[in-house]
């Protein structure tokens, strides 16, 4: 059982390598910068190209990409519990197969961002009260029914984007592909995402305690004083729309929203009052870090995020694996 | 309606499902100090009725009222400092140790921003004890075999502490041994400490021994309930015939 206390220093180590990835965001690029000066234009008024570069690309870069890898970490932890299954994540429900939709249209119609993440957003919408409906149907809704209602709606998406980049002029597809594939380097104010983060997980955290009780099973959380009708459709929601403005922000970047939570609980257990908190500082700097890599590594070339998060993740995520399964045999 | 000193009481309670009707404006009332066994044949609706009477499924018509409230007077929490309910079986998605399981138990007695204190620990310790798994407490629960796994589902029942057991099928996957201590505790406990329970038996034999009142249901709707001798000696050979 973790204590309290334990959890806090948990968190607070996980705080200062929240921090460390976004100092390394910063310096790290076509210009280095070193950490006096990156302080000096963070908190002081040092002019020059320096002061443009941290302020005006990395600091918004890295923010919007901490916001949306805590975003996408904290959806699929939630998801995780609701649907009892710990293979869930943020996309298992077709919320960005909605999005997707959206955005690959905006690009298609030759949109700008903001009509790209409109158009996103709004399908990403879409995917969540279809799937809401019509896994609500008569009544109640089981795991299961919600996701395979999940699972053929986003197939359903899958084929409509398959059809888009068919159908798609050559020279939008690269910004398509780029598009599914995770991309922060479209991003613009991070406040809002910022913002967005903290309510979702200001929101969960009270209930953390009950939903270690639904992750045991809905008739266990009730028989010991869960609401667990209403806590069922808050977790959906908050997950769904976490998970809708992290996609809108930056993309389909998988890999974040099913192994952070995973890699949390391996290491620090299954309470969701520490693994909630811990995997948004987790999710948001595994995304920062692999961001800072995506744009450096083939500098000038920009690799897709996704493709570094799943690089970075899945060897981390095998290892420890490896390593956990001998305990409490 | 409700008299002090009567823990669970239902009224004109019809339950059923897909169909089939399992008792008819059942009239039930469970004092401290009792032991209600329910009997039945497999099917016979023993379960579906132990649901409705832990307020976790709704009933066709009639009303459950527990401490004289009914469970949406008392709400969720409310209800879960009174009542208790044991699970016919339970599968864990995620891993955690024995402690931690049984911990669970605690929920209902800690406000929203609580962890867990020495006290909940102490009181989930006592409660593995009680069952015998003190020294499977580290153990991780997915390790754990069924009948292990069934006395760590009772000992999460009394780290929760209510006053009414709704226990079903307590009995389930356990050896001989481990059947008698079970029903031994609560047994003890509904004597001793004001507490009542119903549990779910498949034994009449054990009803007869450990339980004061019984249920029987023959799943067509009829049912019969009284004092455990009377109930249990003259109808109890209806149960195996066909």
């Amino acid at each position: 059982m973790p204590t309290r206390r334990r959890a806090l220093l948990i968190l607070a180590a996980l705080a200062v390598l929240a921090l460390l990835s976004i100092a390394l965001a910063l310096m790290v690029g076509s210009i280095a910068i070193n950490p006096a000066e990156v302080l000096a234009t963070l908190f002081g008024d040092g002019g020059g190209i320096a002061d443009d570069v941290v302020r005006s690309l990395r600091l918004p870069r890295a923010l919007t990409g901490f916001a949306c890898g805590g975003l996408l970490a904290l959806a699929g932890a939630l998801l995780q519990v609701l649907l009892r299954n710990p293979l869930a994540d943020p996309y298992v429900l077709g919320i960005s197969g909605g999005a997707a939709i959206g955005a690959l249209l905006a690009i298609v119609l030759g949109l700008g961002v903001a009509g790209l993440n409109g158009l996103a957003f709004v399908g990403a919408l879409a995917a969540m009260l279809l799937v809401f409906g019509l896994a609500h149907g008569e009544g109640g809704w089981t795991q299961s029914r919600l996701l395979l209602t999940g699972v053929i709606v986003a197939a359903g998406c899958g084929a409509v984007v398959t059809l888009l980049l068919a159908l798609a002029p050559d020279d939008r597809l690269r910004g398509m592909l780029f598009w599914l594939m995770g991309d922060l380097s479209q991003t613009g104010d991070p406040r809002l995402v910022l913002i967005l983060l903290a309510v979702a997980l200001l929101i969960a955290l009270p209930f953390a305690r009950e939903l270690n009780l639904l992750a045991r099973g809905a008739d266990i959380a009730q028989a010991l004083g869960v609401a667990v009708r209403p806590l069922r459709r808050g977790v959906y929601l908050v997950a769904s729309l976490a998970t809708a403005a992290a996609v809108t922000h930056a993309g389909a970047i998988g890999f974040i929203g099913l192994i952070v939570p995973h890699l949390v609980r391996l290491a620090a257990g299954n309470d969701q009052r520490l693994l909630l908190p811990a995997s948004v500082l987790a999710g948001g700097s595994l995304l920062v870090i692999a961001d800072t890599l995506a744009r450096t590594l083939l500098a000038p070339q920009q690799l897709p995020v996704g493709v570094l998060t799943a690089l970075i993740g899945v060897p981390v995520f095998l290892f420890l694996l490896s390593r956990a399964a001998p305990v409490g045999r | 309606m409700a008299r002090p000193g009567v823990l669970l009481s239902s009224s004109g309670l019809r339950v059923g499902i897909a169909g089939r009707t399992f008792c008819r404006d059942l009239a039930l009332t469970v004092q401290p100090g009792e032991c209600l066994a329910i009997l039945g044949r497999n099917g016979a609706g023993k379960s579906t009725l132990l649901s409705v009477l832990a307020g976790l499924r709704a009933p066709e018509a009639g009303e459950v009222l527990l401490d004289g409230a009914s469970y949406a007077e008392l709400g969720a929490r409310a209800s879960a400092r009174i009542r208790g309910w044991l699970p016919q079986s339970r599968s864990e998605a995620f891993s955690s140790t024995v402690l931690e399981t049984a911990l669970v138990g605690r929920h209902p007695h800690l406000a929203r921003w609580d962890w867990e204190s020495a006290k909940d620990a102490r009181i989930a310790c006592q409660a593995l004890a009680a069952v015998g798994l003190a020294e499977l407490a580290q153990r991780d629960v997915q390790t754990l075999s069924g009948g292990e796994r069934q006395r760590l589902s009772i000992a999460t029942l009394l780290a929760q502490a209510p006053r009414l057991y709704l226990l079903d099928e307590p009995l389930a996957h356990l050896d001989l041994n481990h059947q008698i201590a079970t029903l031994e505790l609560f047994a003890a406990r509904a004597r001793d400490e004001a507490i009542a329970c119903v549990m779910v038996l498949h034994e009449p034999g054990l009803a007869a021994r450990f339980c004061t009142h019984a249920l029987l249901l023959f799943g067509d709707g009829m049912t019969e309930q009284g004092p455990c001798q009377e109930v249990i000696s003259s109808e109890w050979g209806c149960l195996e015939s066909p």
